[in-house]
């Protein structure tokens, strides 16, 4: 299985920034697991994801985005290692892991 | 007067029935048995070319033997057959048409041979009559489709050559009453013949000949859901079905679907639905295979009825200890009956619900891909409304009084509708969006030469969309344009979806048409494994007292 990595970065609403880094998910089959680390530079959200599937560029920059705007995330990076999630399960996956680091 | 009677004979019919079998005699022994050796030879004294036939293929269990013993008779004698029946799931129903045995085929459902109905009808060798449901086919074996000779299948005989069909009876009581009151001949196979039933399913006067096959018949356990395979994004849509649709109408009656996101609503029932206050308001009357993934609600009291089509690999037991809830003969097991529990499908449930790989932007579904002619079994029964009803209940009343323009086309006259509910992810298996322009199944047409693209569920008869953005009210919704605006609200990423305008979707939250998780009160959080009654095969065991006994692939403990 070759693996693609795509990197980018959303702009963020200097909102809630993590106070510490969260791990939330595995990566079974259809699932994705993310690291999401502080990490200050001018409110944007970095986020890199490894994936087995290519072509699907603008559609993980329009969930990221929506994720950051909803969540008012900001100033962080987002290491995501992905198997095949759906857009459903990437936001759940992600809005799970934010409810996590709220808590802590 | 009685000579002018005399002159024309009315019995063509049952006149070739004895001369066949009078010709079928010599295999033909005490009880009416006949030995497998024979079961050749036996097919080629009763079977004639173009003669209509029926293999008793059903959703389950399936007459193998009789299969592939016509696939081997002598194709100069016998050919040109017209295969009628329900399911063509072996390799053997479409050899017989690679063989030149048969030619044309008026099925229901294609299941794994989907493929190669579609290439054979491609190179001419199958003869499409029709894609039926289920209730449409046994309707027109008693009208114009009446097969000449049945080759069905039971788990055992008596000496009399009366017939047990138990847990899996499924079609063979329709297909038997057809053709043997229309004087045709039925041939049986059976697993064992015995002294003594547990009980007689089908008179031994309506069958003409036993065969002990040399082995057992197929059986595939359809619907069992291993509960480890349910996700959360399941379990969240199965969280907005129960609180947005279930608790909002108090539907009582119902059928599910046999995807996952009706098993993870099963596994919520005693957890969630609980919480909710909807124990004895909802799921109280089913029409429902025996899905093992029910064993915890109904553990937990929450059903009255439930009515199957077929049996379920391992529940016999379970299902033997449940006479409460099954319907089960003098003998305590099971008896299913694929005709009345369709014929309750369409008439009596209050709602549908289940998955598919495709809705348009219109509402229409369709499971078909551009390759496969399918069929889709018995789902357009129920996932319709059924506009022979008359008798009501809450639901179905709040469901109709709920369409604003019910009275441009009824006046002032007050109708229910059934809830048709189609719970998906936006983008299914392999990314591939669930929401399209335009249905494979135009495609396919095109390439079966159908006169229809195949139409699993109309979009005039979907009242309910749910995905993980939410529900999509459509029986809400006045016109063709505000319908696809509720869709285009709860496509999410696919193209579809991104088509949606932000003002319009805040009309349609605000006007009750298009309800997000969070305008439900549903914690996205929540949605998570731990909700679940079961979490394994080895859980629904445990919920059953050890009379669940799931099939070896399912035990991985």
């Amino acid at each position: 299985m070759s693996l693609n990595t795509l990197t980018f970065s959303v702009k963020g609403d200097a909102g809630a920034a993590l106070k510490a880094p969260v791990h939330h998910g595995v990566v079974g089959s259809g699932d994705m697991e993310v690291l999401m680390e502080p990490k200050a530079q001018d409110g944007a959200v970095s986020v890199s994801i490894v994936t087995p599937v290519a072509g699907f560029d603008d559609l993980w920059k329009r969930v990221l985005q929506t994720f950051v705007s909803q969540s008012g995330l900001s100033d962080a990076h987002l290491d995501i290692n992905d198997n095949n999630a759906t857009p459903a399960v990437v936001l759940l996956r992600l809005r799970q892991a934010m409810t996590e680091a709220q808590a802590n | 007067m009685s000579d002018r009677t005399s002159e024309k004979a009315w019995n063509h019919r049952s006149a070739d029935t004895a001369e066949r079998m009078a010709s079928a005699a010599r295999f033909i022994g005490p009880g009416k048995v006949v030995k497998a050796d024979d079961t050749v030879a036996l097919l080629e004294a009763v079977i004639r070319a173009g003669d209509r036939v029926n293999i008793e293929g059903n959703n389950q269990k399936q007459a193998d033997f009789l299969a592939e013993s016509l696939n081997k008779v002598d194709k100069s004698k016998i050919h040109d057959l017209h295969m009628v029946q329900s399911a063509v799931p072996l390799p053997v129903h479409l050899d017989l048409f690679e063989n030149g045995i048969a030619k044309k085929l008026d099925f229901a459902f294609g299941g794994p041979q989907a493929g190669r109905v579609a290439q054979f009808i491609r190179e001419g060798k199958l003869q499409l009559g029709a894609i039926h449901t289920y209730l449409e086919l046994f309707g027109r074996y008693f009208l114009d489709l009446t097969p000449k000779v049945s080759l069905i299948c039971a788990y055992k005989a008596d000496r009399q050559g009366n017939l047990y069909t138990g847990f899996n009876t499924e079609d063979t009581p329709t297909i038997v009453e057809a053709t043997k009151f229309r004087q045709g001949i039925v041939i049986a196979q059976v697993n064992e013949i015995v002294d003594t039933l547990p009980r007689v399913d089908i008179p031994a006067d309506w069958i003409d000949a036993v065969i002990e096959s040399p082995k057992p018949f197929f059986l595939e356990p359809l619907f069992t859901r291993d509960p480890a395979l349910v996700t959360d994004s399941q379990i969240l849509l199965g969280m907005l079905c129960l609180k947005g649709i279930y608790g909002e109408y108090g539907v009582q009656r119902i059928n599910h679907g046999i995807g996952f996101l009706t098993s993870a609503i099963e596994l919520l029932l005693p957890t969630y639905g609980e919480e909710l206050g909807l124990k004895g308001k909802t799921c109280s009357h089913m029409i429902l295979n025996p899905h093992p993934t029910m064993i915890p609600a109904i553990e937990s009291g929450w059903v009255d009825t439930i009515h199957c089509f077929g049996g379920e690999l391992g529940m016999e037991e379970y299902v033997r200890a449940r006479p409460d809830v099954f319907f089960t003969g003098p003998d305590g097991s099971l008896r299913s009956n694929r005709a009345f529990a369709q014929t309750a499908g369409h008439y009596a449930l209050d709602m549908f619900i289940g998955g598919t790989l495709q809705i348009d932007k219109f509402g229409n579904s369709s499971t078909a891909t551009a390759s496969r002619v399918a069929g889709f079994g018995g789902a357009p029964n129920m996932g319709c409304d059924a506009k022979g009803r008359r008798h009501s209940t809450d639901s179905w009343l709040k469901c109709g009084q709920e369409q604003p323009t019910l009275n441009r086309v009824l006046g002032d006259m007050p109708r229910g509708k059934r809830l048709v509910v189609q719970g998906v992810e936006t983008f299914g298996e392999g990314r591939a969006p669930v929401f399209v322009d335009k249905l494979d199944a135009w495609e396919l047409a095109e390439n079966a030469g159908l006169d229809l693209p195949p139409v699993m569920i109309y979009g005039d008869d979907l009242t309910h969309v749910v995905t993980e953005e939410g529900i999509a009210y459509l029986n809400r919704c006045a016109d063709i344009e505000a319908r696809m605006a509720a869709i285009r609200a709860v496509a999410g990423y696919t193209e579809i979806g991104l088509a949606a305008k932000p003002e319009e979707t805040r009309a349609l939250r605000d006007a009750g048409i298009v309800k997000t998780p969070e305008d439900l009160g549903v914690d996205r959080d929540r949605a998570r494994r731990d909700l679940l009654a079961a979490k394994s095969v080895r859980d629904l065991v445990t919920w059953s007292g050890g009379l669940y006994n799931p099939p070896a692939r399912f035990r991985n403990w």
